[in-house]
């Protein structure tokens, strides 16, 4: 078997191509279902009432910002030691989608925060570090966009990438190491403090999230593929 | 700077056959701080700045003197770290503009070796005089006298952190358009955990705690910066140079 066979850009933009929909079919069909348990079936929340609601966006946002930063940098690592220039390519097609979800966990829990804490916004260790997630994105996108050649931007924002790992932990562990005002985590694999139907509608929400962001990601890379291969026949004839 | 004057005299005696870690180092921090001592100027600007920003802020928020106590290790820490932030791009950017980064690289020393001991003078040069600095400086803020102290550990700590952190970023930004403010967006979130407990250690012994958890933390961040940064600074100038 080989085993680079799809890391060949003619090859992953034909797959790319015809695995994009089926996510966002997917994302939309789990969004309709995820909302439905979370607006409808999941009952009012005993201390916050109706505004808990918002955890079916903000807690699915928070998990894809870090995973996807973990994803990003696992396909620079790849692209540093195996050279490969498909892997640097979906690094750079992953940034804006994890931008994208830090921006709105962090924008949900501000709204979330008005309500419950009397704040929009507190120098929280949890926010703090997702907020340093939000500079780590705009860094990377920044340096991969900063050089005439592109392989050294990949490179070199590759292995930012990798250094920028360590805050993941940070925020991770952050609600355990420093016990300020955000609230530990509801769920863990060792079992969960909430409602069923509750836990139902936020796996459905961060299920949508996940196809949505693999969706997003193969049509960017798709676009960066066809920019970067300009040259090459097959995309020539694409074009014509 | 003419070109010729940043050519330092050691060049000529580095030796060309068996290179060696101890060599490579001790030449690296030679030739920069000889550097750094035939253009004083330079290098006190780094201090001056450092001075010239944290007298700034009582101007700016009032001379309230329990204000300044409250907010003067905070105001000690950022400056120090916009003055090692901004001495940054005489580390490798000079030497990647006339081509002597590519001959260091073709060295018979390991690159590991005269990367540590540019890094080492890089701290010598902006984050040690700023430690030594900082009582001074926290005097006109108030502090008290152990207060000074924790301040002062914490910067010698924190600082040399710094160096490594921002010699990463500074490698990997070589030949990039957007400069300076580039820079700032790589480095600046990288320094933020240094931030937070440097500038902790001396407000938990203000507020009358214990400031060893965080000098234990930025102790234990010293340590893993100093073994695992060299070898990603080595990493991106590899590209840098490829």
């Amino acid at each position: 078997m080989n085993w680079f066979f799809f890391s060949s850009p003619p090859t992953f933009y034909r797959l790319a191509g015809w695995m994009a929909p089926m996510f966002f079919i997917s994302a939309a069909v789990l969004t309709a279902a995820g909302l439905y348990t979370g607006f409808v079936v999941a009952p009012t929340d005993a201390q916050q009432g109706e505004v808990y609601r918002i955890i079916f966006i903000h807690v699915p946002a928070a998990w894809m910002s870090m995973f996807l930063y973990f994803v990003m940098a696992c396909y620079g690592a790849a692209s540093l030691t195996f050279n490969t220039r498909l892997s640097a390519m979906m690094a750079r097609a992953i940034a804006p989608t994890g931008a994208l979800f830090t921006v709105l966990a962090l924008w949900s829990g501000a709204f979330w925060g008005r309500p419950t804490w009397g704040t929009y916004w507190a120098w929280d260790a949890r926010m703090t570090s997702e907020l340093v997630l939000l500079f780590l994105y705009v860094g990377f996108i920044a340096l991969a966009n900063a050089f005439e050649d592109p392989r050294r931007g990949d490179r070199a924002s590759a292995l930012l990438a990798i250094i920028g790992l360590v805050n993941l932990p940070i925020i991770y562990f952050s609600v355990k190491w420093w016990n300020t005002l955000h609230q530990g985590s509801s769920v863990s694999f060792k079992g969960t403090s909430m409602h069923t139907a509750m836990l139902w509608g936020m796996l459905l929400m961060a299920l949508a999230c996940w196809a949505y962001a693999i969706g997003a990601a193969l049509v960017r890379v798709r676009s960066i593929i066809l920019v970067r291969e300009a040259r090459a026949r097959w995309v020539r004839e694409i074009a014509a | 700077m003419s070109p010729a004057a940043h050519t330092a005299p050691q060049e000529a005696s580095m030796p060309l056959t068996a290179g060696s870690t101890a060599a490579g180092f001790a030449w690296a921090i030679t030739r920069d701080l000889t550097l750094a001592l035939r253009h004083p100027g330079e290098t006190l600007l780094v201090v001056a700045f450092f001075v010239l920003v944290a007298s700034l802020f009582p101007l700016g928020v009032g001379a309230d003197p329990q204000l300044l106590t409250r907010i003067g290790p905070g105001v000690i820490w950022v400056c120090a770290l916009l003055a090692a932030f901004l001495s940054l791009p005489a580390l490798f950017a000079t030497d990647y503009a006339d081509g002597t980064l590519e001959q260091m690289a073709l060295s018979p020393h390991p690159m590991v070796s005269w990367v540590g001991g540019k890094v080492a003078a890089h701290w010598l040069v902006s984050g040690l005089p700023l430690t030594v600095l900082s009582p001074l400086l926290g005097l006109q803020y108030g502090l008290q006298a152990d207060t000074l102290g924790t301040l002062a550990l914490a910067l010698a700590l924190g600082t040399p952190v710094l160096s490594l952190l921002g010699a990463a970023c500074t490698a990997l930004a070589l030949g990039a358009r957007g400069g300076g403010m580039l820079l700032a967006i790589l480095a600046l979130p990288l320094f933020v955990p240094v931030l937070i407990f440097g500038a902790g250690a001396a407000e938990a012994q203000a507020a009358g705690l214990s400031a060893s958890p965080h000098l234990s933390l930025l102790a234990a961040g010293l340590i893993v910066a100093a073994m695992a940064l060299p070898f990603a600074v080595c990493t991106a100038l590899r590209i840098a140079l490829d």
